[in-house]
């Protein structure tokens, strides 16, 4: 018997090598624990049918000889990210039958990995939300409490990591969208450099913001996958190379920088501020320098770029070469109906306050003043970083909130205020299990946030493996 | 913003909206833009941006890229020999 419950991708490995499991019966339990649980959960908006087929080939190859770190490992892929010959519906009405005509770079990466690929996941309609409630398909349900969200956008992928339906999962990150559901779940999400992982394939939200990661049960499975999906593309020209930004190293006596008037501010729920200390008097225990720093809240800059950005982005799903077609009297009327058919709620909005952000007579205040401050905000980052190694924050100001809690759209995107700084910068992040909220009787997770400098993967990597160590001493 | 505006960008970004629909997104883009707006306090000097913009050149040569044109053309909405039909544009 495998027990998917302690399973990681290195054991699986090791099990795989010495032939203790094939990478069938692996998929195959895990078949069987999605036929199970996701009937409940929809955190898979589709099960692929040719899973035991993949692991088939997967296990042909292994018998041959061949070890490579993710040959054989059942993985779920967030609906966003292009599948040659599969459904990718970035859980959207308007390409609910779209085919991929390619496979995503990452993807290709994968699967000359020989990676086993379970299903697509749900998330919110084209990675816009943060609770996974946007999606045509209906919510996803967080694993430690049936009532809550698993956050979002990517909330199908990091349900699936949490419920034992796959072993580690892709997500794509806008402004923390693989860091909020990951912490909401209680699992490791990181969200790389920005042009670290190529975009070539992943349905753009902001363009300028997105980046693809991986969603795993430890910081070491998800620097598996990391390393393999990285890399520079010539399909994606924004990718960097292993020298575009300077080396980190890891030193004993690393600076953390905590922004405590943020922390400390209106909106941050006192069971994550305690938890957030506790988690402080740790690392310091560690040997581990803390210092105050001041970072602003970012939220409006945010929201100005990502408006502008998804509202350009989107205005390609017009019903003409693919995706949903209404047929009107001409093609305006084509258009007219098939984005109005097409686009969710929170999808409509977000398009519409583009249009108004990026119109003549409001660009300049918005879009235009947005842009400026996100220069001054990166110059700031590089001060900062010159006195401090990383930065660290909880990931979400409250734990998982109740599926329809927060109706209006204004109150979701506060609970972006910690996640999409590094989004906006371009630099790493990685939201890593802190411990419990006990809410009405239920264990929800809290998750905290390291930030490191542009390329400082690695670091985050260390300081994460130091971390889950000390994690659960008193 | 009134009613009209909404229709104005609906328009703009060619999405069918109901009556319904157009009530709610103007109260919601109201307290959203309220939000936002506190960018215009925002005292930014003048930066120049390091980022340098610059062309990604590859190599003149032709790459065999792995795509589906059978994929493609299976999901146009009409066609006709083969090619994507589309209706009268002028």
């Amino acid at each position: 018997m495998i027990d998917l419950e302690k399973l990681t991708i290195i054991k699986a490995r090791k099990a795989l090598d010495s032939k203790e499991f094939s990478a069938v019966d692996l998929a195959s339990v895990y078949l069987a624990e999605i036929k199970k649980k996701n009937g409940e959960l929809n955190a898979y908006l589709e099960v692929f049918s040719d899973v035991l087929e993949q692991a088939k080939a997967a296990d042909a190859r292994i018998a041959k000889g061949e070890s490579l770190p993710l040959l054989g490992i059942p993985l779920a892929i967030k609906d966003n990210i292009l599948i040659k010959g599969k459904k990718a519906s970035s859980a959207s009405k308007m390409l609910e039958n779209y085919v991929a005509s390619y496979d995503a770079t990452a993807i290709e990466k994968l699967k000359k990995q020989g990676a086993v690929f379970l299903g697509r996941t749900n998330m919110d309609e084209f990675a816009l939300g943060g609770s996974t409630e946007n999606s045509a398909y209906g919510v996803t349900k967080n694993p430690h409490d049936m009532r809550r969200v698993p956050g979002g956008t990517s909330g199908g992928s990091a349900a699936c990591v949490a419920s034992s339906m796959a072993l580690a999962a892709l997500g794509s990150d806008t402004g923390g969208s693989i860091r909020l559901p990951s912490a909401f779940c209680g699992v490791v999400g990181i969200k790389p450099t920005y042009g670290r992982v190529s975009r070539s394939g992943l349905m753009a939200a902001v363009s300028s913001f997105d980046v693809i990661g991986p969603i795993a049960k430890t910081v070491e499975d998800a620097r598996v996958i990391y390393e393999v999906i990285k890399g520079q593309d010539l399909l994606d020209s924004t990718t960097i190379s292993e020298t575009t930004y300077p080396k980190t190293s890891f030193k004993k006596d690393l600076t953390i920088g905590v922004p405590w008037d943020l922390i400390n501010g209106e909106g941050v729920n006192q069971n994550v501020k305690d938890n957030f200390s506790e988690v402080i008097k740790k690392l310091e225990k560690l040997g581990f320098k803390i210092k105050d720093i001041k970072l602003p809240n970012c939220l409006a800059l945010y929201y100005i770029i990502n408006f502008a950005e998804v509202s350009t982005n989107l205005a390609r799903f017009d019903g003409v070469r693919y995706g949903l077609h209404k047929n009107g009297k001409n093609l305006f009327e084509d258009y007219m109906l098939s984005k109005g058919a097409g686009f969710g709620k929170e999808t409509r909005r977000r398009v519409l306050l583009g249009a108004y952000v990026l119109s003549a007579g409001y660009y300049d205040a918005y879009y235009g003043k947005a842009q400026k401050a996100r220069e001054a905000l990166r110059k700031e980052f590089k001060d900062i970083y010159s006195e401090i190694d990383l930065i660290l924050t909880p990931t979400c100001p409250i734990p998982a909130w109740k599926i329809g809690e927060k109706s209006d759209a204004l109150s979701m995107y506060l609970a972006d205020i910690f996640t999409v700084t590094a989004n906006i910068v371009g630099i790493p992040a990685m939201s890593l299990p802190s411990g419990f909220s006990e809410i009405e009787g239920k264990k929800l997770p809290l998750g905290i946030q390291f930030m490191a400098s542009h390329g400082g993967e690695d670091l985050l990597f260390e300081i994460g493996k130091k971390f889950d160590e000390i994690k659960d001493s008193p | 913003m009134d009613i009209k505006d909404v229709e104005n960008l609906a328009e703009l970004a060619r999405i069918e909206l109901t009556e319904a629909e157009k009530i709610e997104l103007l109260s919601d883009m109201d307290s959203i833009l309220g939000y936002v707006k506190q960018i215009e306090e925002m005292k930014i000097e003048d930066v120049e941006s390091e980022y340098r913009v610059h062309n990604v050149w590859r190599e003149d040569k032709i790459e065999t890229r792995d795509f589906s044109k059978e994929i493609i053309a299976e999901q146009f909405p009409d066609k006709q020999d083969g090619f994507l039909k589309v209706k009268k544009i002028l």
